[in-house]
């Protein structure tokens, strides 16, 4: 009886509030492209090319094969300084598939920004909820499987200086706890970015490769060239936590 | 898009809704279904809420065909039957170590199932944070199934009987790997163990009561082994070591915590079905529950990450006489379901019906 009761009006609320966010929604809000380029010593990122000289901030040689990493839990800095956080998306962003280069954020309201908030990698919340779906699919391969939780940014390459077999380099950063590897970087936006209702933005992120192997830690790529969570991730999530993003321009149109 | 939108919404309302009558109603199997998971008298709430993952009939039975066919495995040679069988309570019998794909033997004792709802990780070293992803390690490792998720989903999904037997439970048109990882909870969690002469006795059931030993047992657990092997689910769920190596060959738990002092813990397991589910110990060491409680006697050596309760006042281990022990394994053989290990519902399907 009583839940009759809290169906109907569950039932009548439903109507009330699908109702209004009908009418509102497209007429109230906007949407950010995010455009993701990944750049490393200054150029664009090219995948299992060995013609490439690219070199970390030790000197050491290396290619790259694979990069990958998810954003997650994105808060827009109106340019009052006031914090707006959009609606849960997580984006796997992967070198080697184009097609996830430009995450649409929906239900952006509209205003001027002068920063915007990224998450490198997966809040624990979600993280630890189960079997998931989409980007956060454990097929994706972001998933260790023999200790459950998401890699947050997966590189792996060659180089010369690398002490591993097939002197192969392998950065999985990951994990929460004991050593947490979540990082929160806010970007300041060069130029304000303006979303007007029902209008589309889109902002230029460059990923900046080099920032995993220097800043509080310089990686020499013959001590440490393998790194799957525990402390030695966290070394690299040290490294690029300020300094794995900057916008580069925006356009509105 | 909208729609979606409009859907979650509604689907947020509901549970709001939900928290105000939760008792009423069986939030942990869908309406009109005749599986239903149900927390025993004596048991905590459990740790899985069952969220977007309620209990069906079609999901429970779709959960078991997976359990019970090797088309998961890479040569479609195993199960994970294979090495959890029914009548060793989802442990498995005889094995000191799991035996998976290319006669490749492991290095740890497969783990029996059983109130897994009720478990916060999984794993001897606690790897693994949900039920619903507790099959990943099986069904990845080398030395198991040795298959990988992108391959199982191409299999369900070309197969015959999988794609109507999984729209029917989550109500899409094409398998991926949450509604795996769903639909086997569906069928782990409901493996309940709650039945055994211990809890009818706790319970106060068809009038049940322990025999002199038993009880004399039961008092010898509680003084000495409740601790760690904690009521109603004999296991406080954290990780220890008990004294098995002077220098441990696996490191248990640092393995996932990359911490010293982890280094030889390992999940303390559940006592329940304890008499059936042997060898025992992280790596199958022991075959019986003799060999076991003397080694709590007399075999218990030291490391600097030997759980305090096993060197209290100087003494190593604990001092279980002959009597004692004998005592104990009466009170461990009530801790016995036979209900749950003979449940036709968790058997195999196929071999079910051919009888």
């Amino acid at each position: 009886m009583k839940s009759k009761y809290w169906a109907l009006i569950s039932l009548f609320s439903i109507s009330i509030i699908s109702k209004a966010w009908s009418q509102t929604l497209p007429a109230d809000s906007g949407k950010l492209i995010l455009h993701f380029k990944n750049v490393v010593n200054g150029q664009p990122l090219r995948l299992n090319d060995t013609a490439v000289n690219y070199h970390n901030s030790h000197g050491d040689k290396f290619t790259i094969n694979t990069f990958k990493y998810y954003i997650s839990n994105i808060v827009l800095f109106d340019d009052q300084g006031k914090k707006i956080t959009l609606p849960p998306a997580y984006f796997l962003i992967n070198a080697a598939d184009s097609t996830t280069f430009d995450p649409v954020l929906t239900h952006v309201p509209p205003g001027k920004y002068s920063a915007i908030s990224l998450m490198i990698g997966v809040d624990s919340a979600r993280n630890f909820a189960g079997a998931q779906e989409g980007c956060l699919d454990p097929a994706q391969g972001m998933f260790w499987t023999w200790n459950s939780g998401y890699i947050f940014l997966k590189l792996e390459g060659i180089s010369p200086q690398s002490n591993a077999k097939l002197h192969r380099l392998t950065f999985h950063v990951g994990g929460v706890k004991p050593q947490n590897t979540i990082r929160v970087q806010t970007i300041p936006l060069k130029k304000e970015l303006i979303i007007g209702a029902g209008q589309t933005a889109k902002a230029v992120i460059i990923t900046h490769i080099d920032a995993l192997f220097s800043g509080k830690n310089q990686v020499d790529f013959s001590r440490l060239s393998f790194t799957m969570g525990g402390p030695n991730a966290v070394l690299i999530a040290d490294n690029y936590a300020t300094s794995l993003f900057t916008a580069w321009e925006e356009t509105q149109r | 898009m909208k729609r979606r939108v409009i859907f979650l919404i509604c689907l947020a309302i509901l549970g709001a809704a939900g928290s105000g009558f939760e008792s009423s109603l069986p939030v942990y199997t869908r309406q009109s279904d005749t599986t239903i998971f149900k927390v025993p008298a004596n048991f905590p709430k459990p740790v899985y809420d069952f969220k977007g993952n309620r209990v069906s009939d079609a999901g429970f039975r779709l959960g078991r065909m997976l359990f019970y066919d090797p088309l998961i495995s890479r040569d479609k040679s195993i199960s994970c039957a294979n090495c959890h069988q029914s009548f060793a309570a989802f442990a498995q019998l005889d094995h000191a170590v799991s035996h998976g794909v290319d006669e490749c033997l492991g290095t740890r004792n497969t783990p029996a199932l059983f109130n897994l709802a009720w478990q916060k990780e999984f794993m001897w070293d606690g790897g693994i944070h949900h039920i619903e992803l507790s099959p990943i390690t099986a069904m990845t490792n080398e030395c198991e199934m040795a298959s990988n998720l992108q391959e199982i989903v191409v299999r369900l999904n070309a197969s015959e009987k999988y794609p109507a037997l999984f729209k029917q439970v989550f109500h899409r048109d094409a398998i991926n790997s949450q509604s795996v990882f769903r639909a086997l909870a569906q069928f782990t969690s409901m493996l309940v163990s709650a039945d055994s002469k211990y809890d009818q006795y706790i319970r106060h059931e068809n009038n049940v009561v322990f025999t002199t030993d038993e009880q004399a047992g039961y008092a010898i657990f509680k003084a000495k082994c409740s601790a760690c092997h904690t009521e109603p689910l004999f296991t406080d769920r954290s990780y220890r070591s008990n004294g098995l190596d002077k220098h441990p060959d696996d490191i248990g738990r640092d393995s996932i915590t990359h911490q010293a002092d982890d280094i030889g813990k390992f999940r303390v397991p559940s006592l329940r079905n304890v008499e059936v589910s042997g060898p025992y110990m992280h790596d199958g060491r022991f075959n019986s529950l003799k060999e076991v409680l003397e080694h709590y006697n007399t075999g218990v050596v030291s490391s600097p990450n030997l759980d305090p309760l096993l060197k209290k006042n100087g003494v190593l281990g604990i001092r279980l006489d002959h009597t004692e022990q004998l005592r104990l394994l009466a009170f461990l053989k009530t801790l016995t379901d036979t209900k749950f290990i003979n449940d036709k519902r968790f058997q195999d399907p196929n071999k079910i019906k051919s009888k």
